[in-house]
């Protein structure tokens, strides 16, 4: 039997709720990716569970016809994690926030990208809590003033890919939420890798943090500002390609092609697939204005995933016990019979 | 037996005690797995220090068993001990104000130097003193039998000394007439691998029965077989039973368990218990924090699992708002919590019902959910079935209360067969099913449908935001905001149709009756049970169900002029009583030790209640 893959439009994929979110929220776009992507993956809708903590990009499951769920704040991994573990066929979707994800439910993100449990996160990343109006968030830029840090903040910001790495994710990419086609590649080879795919989108609040993202985004220097990375590909950049990032040392340095020598076969080329993260990092760290800011797939290694180890052990377990249902239990071990 | 006499009794508590390394545990099980093979009812309660190890030889690291075992039903595992092990002065001094008058004392006196006195905190040697008492003081140099028994054995001294709990054991045996032999056949069976390890323990075993066999001051006493229903028994504990209630209820409504759990005394065992059981399929995730625990039951619930998540007090405080996200995505999850001393860390591996206001109300808005309490060791196990049971059937959160006291307690228990057990209903909307509403409610109990994400043509949204009542839209309307509240609540009282109706025990026609609720069951029967046999009337009302209550509760404490509510914790079931039922007058007996209660304390309490 052949089994044809259904063919969805993004259309298939948003409800009939009205969105609520800001004129020029940069949310919208990334939810019509999300729903282009969908439409292309190959999945059955019913198959899809879109998850989500609190916060304005919480709201999300409500604008998509698929099952969805708006948990409470922070919990947005703990309770994919469930959906994944119990149900391994669906394709989990989940979306939150630099509060909600590195704030409140730090603890359940980075256990959930250690465990790699095959979920596919979506960490909106304003730098800055917009549904509570205005204070500063873990990713808020250092010196940053907001409403409760009105002399600036005295607290160095988490890198939501540092994070990632340093809790040994295996899939780490970063999108800009206006390039929805850049977001659409990445939401797509997010969902073909097996294990937590931890998507960083750099999204802009227009009433709280308007312009966060401008400085890497100026339509004018956006070619010298950012670099989108490919698998296979030499990492290069700027104005006609003429720049690129080679290894100086352990370090990374922007060269210019043609200058001191420097050929485009002397860039780096980048491995996403490289289980050593150390270059990653560095492509991860890459911060304006030194570098450009890297885009695209960063990281991806195919590693077993939490919830397949965990079918295969209850599958091993199954095959050697004697015991195959509850009343081999009960009656399993010391009894004795009271005539 | 050397032509001693041997009087017959009708049931015995003994207690071993001694360094939380010395086997205590072990040896208590062994004589309670024996004592349950000849027939006797048991009923049993470890008493374990919450320092893993504690410094050796003082008295908060001593660590004790105390079973009750009998030729008539035991309900608990007794207040006094007819028989005290104490392996160690410190074990004597945390004990032996346990000991009934006229007792016995069994002490390794190797152990009483002047060095372990000092560490027990004696200034001199108690020994001396509790001779002239009312007590039998047995000083058996168990310690230097055990290294004699085993000088060639070409083990260490170390190892040697490992084994003296087993010349207690065997000493106890002797005592009570129970053959050595399947306390033996446990050896050979534990080390099977080891057969000098196995040998060692049983010479000791058999050393501390002829031992006994030779002291003339030891009593001998037979405890006659109960009469015992027919049918095949094991001993199980509260935590063990709970565990397997819940993997017969994932079997009787054909849906995989889940377990969300973070390991918390006196419930990881639960967790554990679990965890060991992939071959019933089951799927434990040993979550990174309570939190998560339980937020992954949710999610695991949402994708169409039986779900659930244990905890302790402290714990259940942290699953708060997650409760809550359940009450309003009205989605099936059990919540265990094993109640234990508190506020705060409070006392973690001491007993007590001090979490009942919080099960009940513990949460943020409306919030209501069922609330269900086991009362033996072993009906944890139905009472787990059941919490699964209505939390599948009625789509609503419910919590589950034990105690330490039942969690690690432990009784012979009549094996269920699955045959016996209610098949589970979940109401699952099928593919197929027209204009699937989330929120569209059965009239008669007002049950949502469950949609389980992989249906086709039925996606829909949760979440903990407000939902208009039929399509589950995020709503902020004001009228349907107090709908929703209402259905919620009302969903959850309608289980009371679902429930049997409260039980009397005793007598119908006495004028006053116990009241209690969970764990204190078996001292509240006991204590009755006592009182009739003096010929007094006195009735038993035990709840189970506390939220919603038995529908015929307030005609059953009407029958009685008065009340004894009888509870661990300042007053949470009386007061809950005073707000449900406020045209009676309650009566309260408190106690809050971290302790259960005796029997001679709910005598006393009766009696002043009586005479007031």
């Amino acid at each position: 039997m052949i089994e044809t893959k259904p063919i969805y439009t993004p259309q298939d994929f948003k409800s009939d709720q009205e969105i609520r979110w800001c004129p020029g929220c940069g949310d919208v776009a990334i939810l019509s990716a999300v729903q282009k992507a969908m439409a292309e993956m190959g999945h059955k809708k019913e198959d899809y569970a879109v998850v989500s903590g609190i916060g304005c990009s919480s709201r999300f499951p409500y604008y998509m016809n698929t099952y969805g769920f708006h948990g409470i704040h922070g919990r947005a991994g703990a309770i994919a994690t469930g959906v994944k573990t119990a149900n391994p066929k669906l394709s989990v979707w989940q979306i939150t926030g630099d509060g909600d994800a590195l704030a409140i439910g730090g603890n359940h993100f980075i256990h959930e990208i250690r465990r790699n449990v095959n979920v596919n996160i979506i960490l909106f990343n304003n730098e800055i809590y917009g549904l509570t109006k205005g204070q500063f968030s873990p990713t808020s830029k250092f010196g940053q003033v907001t409403k409760t840090s009105p002399f600036g903040t005295v607290e160095a910001p988490f890198h939501p890919g540092e994070l990632t790495i340093g809790a040994q994710g295996k899939f780490f990419a970063r999108g800009f939420d206006s390039n929805v086609k850049l977001n659409i590649e990445i939401f797509k080879e997010a969902e073909l890798h097996h294990g937590a795919s931890m998507i960083e989108i750099l999204q802009n609040c227009v009433i709280f943090n308007e312009g966060a993202h401008d400085y890497i985004n100026d339509k004018e220097f956006k070619a010298e500002r950012q670099i989108i990375v490919k698998h296979g590909q030499p990492l290069l950049f700027g104005t006609d390609n003429k720049k690129g990032l080679v290894l100086d040392g352990l370090k990374l340095k922007v060269v210019t092609i043609g200058e001191n020598g420097v050929k485009e076969s002397d860039i780096l080329v980048h491995d996403a697939h490289d289980l050593d993260p150390t270059l990653h990092l560095a492509l991860v760290n890459m911060r304006s204005p030194n570098f450009p800011v890297a885009l695209g797939v960063i990281r991806s290694v195919e590693a077993p995933t939490f919830d397949e180890r965990v079918e295969n052990q209850i599958e091993e377990v199954q095959k050697k016990s004697k015991i195959k249902c509850m009343d081999d239990l009960l009656k399993s071990g010391n009894t004795w019979t009271v005539e | 037996m050397n032509g001693k006499i041997i009087e017959e009794v009708d049931e015995v508590v003994i207690r071993f005690s001694g360094d939380s390394g010395d086997g205590m545990q072990l040896t208590g099980m062994q004589f309670s797995d024996t004592s349950a093979i000849l027939g006797n009812d048991i009923a049993t309660f470890p008493d374990y220090p919450a320092e893993i190890r504690a410094p050796q030889g003082t008295v908060g690291g001593v660590s004790g068993y105390q079973l009750h075992f009998g030729h008539k039903e035991v309900h608990t595992p007794g207040d006094f001990a007819d028989v005290l092990v104490a392996m160690n002065p410190a074990a004597l001094k945390a004990n032996y104000e346990w000991v009934k008058p006229g007792g016995t004392i069994i002490v390794d006196i190797d152990s009483f130097t002047e060095k372990n006195l000092k560490k027990a905190g004696y200034d001199e040697n108690p020994l001396e003193k509790y001779k002239g008492g009312d007590f039998n003081i047995i000083e058996a140099p168990i310690s230097n039998l055990t290294l004699e028994t085993l000088k060639d054995s070409g083990l260490d001294r170390k190892t040697m000394l490992r084994s003296k709990n087993m010349f207690a054991l065997g000493m106890v045996y002797v005592i009570f007439n129970r053959p050595l032999k399947y306390t033996e056949e446990f050896f050979t069976k534990k080390f099977a691998k080891t057969p000098d390890v196995a040998e060692a323990n049983k010479n000791v075993l058999r050393a501390g029965a002829n031992f006994a066999n030779t002291i003339e001051a030891l009593r001998s006493y037979r405890v006659n077989p109960a009469k015992i229903q027919k049918g095949t028994y094991r001993n199980i504990s509260g935590n063990v039973a709970t565990a397997w209630g819940f993997i017969a209820a994932s079997e009787k409504s054909n849906l995989p368990l889940f377990i969300g759990s973070y390991p918390i005394t006196p419930a990881t065992e639960i967790l554990q218990e679990l965890a060991a059981h992939k071959d019933l399929g089951v799927k434990a995730f040993q979550a990174e924090d309570e939190i998560a625990g339980i937020c992954s039951a949710i999610g695991a619930s949402f994708a169409g699992n039986l779900a659930i998540t244990t905890t302790s007090g402290p714990g259940l405080a942290l699953k708060g708002e997650a409760i809550g996200l359940a009450v309003i995505t009205e989605l099936p999850l059990v919540v265990v919590n094993v109640q234990r001393g508190g506020p705060s860390t409070g006392l973690p591996t001491k007993t007590e019902q001090s979490d009942l206001m919080q099960a009940l109300y513990g949460r943020n808005g409306e919030s209501p959910v069922v609330v269900i309490a086991a009362s033996t060791p072993s009906n944890c196990f139905n009472y787990a079935f059941e919490s699964a049971k209505i939390a599948l059937e009625h789509m609503t959160p419910v919590i589950l209360l034990t105690d330490g006291f039942l969690a690690n307690g432990s009784e012979p228990w009549k094996i269920a067969e699955m045959k016996d057990l209610p098949q589970i209903f979940p109401p699952i909307a099928k593919e197929g099913t027209l204009d699937y509403q989330p929120y569209r409610r059965n009239a008669e109990n007002l049950v949502r449908q469950w949609a389980i994400p992989g249906t086709p043509g039925l996606e829909h949204r949760l979440g903990g935001l407000e939902k208009i009542d039929g399509t589950g839209n995020v709503s902020y309307l004001a009228d349907n905001h107090e709908l929703m509240v209402k259905y919620r609540a009302e969903k959850v009282q309608r289980v009371a149709n679902y429930i049997p109706d409260q039980t009397i025990f005793g007598d119908e026609d006495a004028e006053i009756c116990m009241v209690g609720w969970g764990g204190t069951y078996g001292h509240l029967i006991t204590t009755m049970e006592e009182l009739r046999e003096e010929g007094m009337k006195i009735a038993v009302v035990h709840f189970n169900y506390i939220l919603p209550l038995p529908k015929n509760t307030k005609e059953v404490l009407s029958k009685f002029k008065k009340r004894l509510v009888c509870e661990l914790n300042a007053g949470q079931f009386v007061n809950y009583l005073r707000m449900m039922h406020p045209e009676l007058h309650y009566y309260q007996h408190n106690k809050i030790q971290g302790l259960p209660f005796t029997t001679a304390e709910l005598r006393a309490a009766i009696i002043k209640t009586m005479e007031s």
